[in-house]
């Protein structure tokens, strides 16, 4: 039992405290963990929506909640309870068994996500961001697969199920427009999303999250060490994957009344509310996790429990503020896409540049692997930069080219109507 | 000399949207303590209040002695939410040894503010300045039937029109005068 055990551990998950006997200490560590992230993911989403509704009124010259509690912060939770009150209302052409589950398959996929983000942990001290809990040497996250990421880029896909099939079910038009704009949106700016952590993988060189914010200790964050390009592709393709403004047409009030969820009313809805703001939070997480060097950050010559626990929880804490205001402030900014517009910057400009960018460091990766002088490896990530230069030139001249001769094949069938008319 | 290039439209709208939010939490500058209750253009109703504009349509104010039950006000409303009952009385002579005048007294007039959709056409109709706009607008009930006003509620809103004054150009013409 426990050489088969020993045998499927490894492919388990990396945590030091998983690699030996399981016993009822190591259960109760990972129940321990399972619990806080739980709560602590519960109570952050129900401060970050009220911190976007204050942030956003500020943005634009107004106060925002203020009535419930202190600076209006049980707003979220007033909203809460009265959605909990509220009738669950079933439509009647709706596909009941699917309806009921569209809801959860957004909700619990937010909350796998965060599973493999590392909250905390000292990354300086060269140990790699190992904590003791109970005696148990393990990571400060709930899990860390040797898949790592992928997980993350599978959880976002099956989420995807959630929009679809919660539109598809609703038995109504603008619900189903709407799933049907998320599911090619969503799936468009995957390609672009993993693209850009392909990137990162190839300087981390391992697809645990661990892993790759252990090697980002000391400053090394892949902001810089990927060249600045995936992290603005990531930035732009994640908040096309969380459906935020400005590439909400997921939800376009304007045109598709409330979108994918507008059949949806009560907890039901509440539920896809949590998933939309807590898979913001994820994002920001999983942002900071492979760009910004996770919880990892000075310990100012601090040892002890506050470098373990209290410092780097702050760092993190405090970058994934970053990106909230940041995802905050592009919903008070910026205009939605149009749809067209959506996906030519989709697939004609961020996929490109994800995949050339990752052949230029691709490029770099092999030059140095050969072991060449820093001078010829910079030489062949300028040739390689420069190839990339032409490729996208190329690209452009044919999408013009392509886009000139559908103009004029729509003249000319313009040309032939008219005649015909006559 | 070529123009300048301009930062990217995205960055500059990011620009404004922080520089309004650092505005309103920050109106007495970055150093001093925040307050967005000052910064903000929200005016928080119960505690403070806003002026009306000027002519504001809040409540319609009726002075009662004008009134002849023409009638023309309860026609012309879209919303048939003016109600006249009157019967014929007579007046003493305006003059000396005159003989008494014919003329119509009021025994009902009432309007539903549940139903008026504040047009004013029977404040424009309204030949004998008897009805007029007054800017009040706090007259909420909690029974919809108690926005009925009538005539004596009607009334008491004249002491809360203001005089006419012509703000536009050619609307000296137009004046009304407020009858006190």
């Amino acid at each position: 039992m426990s050489a088969l055990l020993s045998a499927v551990t490894p492919l388990l998950a990396l945590d030091p405290m998983l690699e030996g006997d399981i016993g009822f200490t190591q259960v109760l560590v990972v129940l321990l963990k399972v619990l806080v992230a739980f709560g602590g993911l519960l109570v952050t989403v129900i401060i970050f929506i009220w911190f976007e509704r204050k942030v956003i009124a500020d943005m634009q010259n107004r106060l925002g909640p203020n009535r419930a509690g202190p600076f209006g912060l049980l707003q979220t939770v007033a909203d809460g309870l009265k959605l909990i009150l509220k009738e669950d209302l079933l439509p009647e052409r709706a596909d009941k068994p699917v309806f009921k589950l569209a809801p959860f398959l957004m909700l619990i996929p937010a909350f796998l996500t965060f599973a493999i983000v590392p909250i905390a942990g000292n990354f300086n001290d060269g140990n790699d961001g190992v904590v003791t809990i109970l005696g148990q040497e393990t990571f400060m996250q709930v899990a860390d697969p040797q898949i790592g990421i992928l997980l993350f880029l599978a959880m976002s896909s099956v989420a995807i199920y959630g929009v679809v099939l919660a539109g598809w079910s609703s038995g109504s038009k603008y619900p189903l427009l709407g799933s049907v704009r998320a599911s090619s949106q969503m799936i468009s700016y995957e390609a672009a999303l993993g693209l850009s952590i392909g990137s990162v993988l190839l300087i981390a060189g391992s697809l645990s999250t661990n892993a790759i914010v252990a090697g980002q200790a000391g400053w090394q964050w892949n902001l810089w060490m990927t060249g600045l390009v995936p992290f603005v592709i990531f930035l732009i393709a994640g908040t096309a994957e969380l459906n935020r403004p400005p590439f909400d047409l997921v939800e376009a009030e304007q045109e598709l009344v409330g979108g994918f969820h507008t059949e949806y009313s009560a907890f039901r809805f509440a539920m896809f509310f949590i998933a939309e703001f807590l898979n913001t939070v994820t994002m920001s997480a999983i942002i900071v996790t492979l760009f910004f060097g996770g919880p990892s950050g000075p310990d100012f010559g601090i040892t002890g429990w506050v470098s373990d626990y209290v410092l780097p929880f702050v760092w993190f804490f405090l970058k994934v503020l970053v990106f909230l205001f940041m995802f905050v402030a592009f919903r008070a900014t910026l205009p939605r896409l149009r749809y067209d517009q959506l996906m030519d910057l989709g697939w004609k400009l961020l996929i490109p540049l994800a995949l050339g960018w990752f052949l230029v460091l691709t490029v770099v990766r092999v030059a140095a692997d050969e072991e060449l002088a820093a001078v010829e490896v910079l030489g062949v990530g300028v040739l390689a930069f420069l190839g990339l230069l032409v490729g996208g030139g190329l690209l452009l001249l044919s999408i013009r080219a392509s886009a000139a001769k559908r103009a004029a094949a729509a003249a000319e069938d313009a040309a032939d109507e008219s005649e015909g008319v006559r | 000399m070529p123009p300048k290039p301009k930062l990217p439209g995205v960055l500059k709208g990011m620009g404004i949207t922080m520089r309004t939010a650092l505005d309103t939490m920050f109106p007495d500058g970055p150093l001093r303590p925040p307050s967005p209750a000052k910064g903000a253009a929200t005016v928080q109703y119960p505690r403070e209040k806003e002026e009306p504009a000027a002519r504001s349509r809040g409540v319609i104010a009726l002075k009662e002695e004008n009134c002849t039950s023409c009638m023309l006000c309860a026609r012309e409303c879209p919303d048939w939410c003016i109600y006249i009952e009157a019967h014929k009385t007579l007046a003493p002579p305006r003059r000396e040894g005159g003989k008494p005048r014919s003329v119509n007294e009021l025994e009902r007039f009432d309007i539903d503010f549940s139903l008026c959709m504040y047009c004013g056409i029977c404040v424009d109709v309204c030949p004998f300045e008897a009805l007029f706009w007054s800017p009040e607008y706090e007259y909420s009930e909690p029974r919809i039937a108690d926005l009925l006003h009538d005539k004596s509620r009607l009334g008491q809103w004249m002491e809360t029109v203001p005089d006419f004054e012509a703000l536009e150009s050619g609307s000296e013409v137009k004046v009304k005068k407020v009858p006190r």
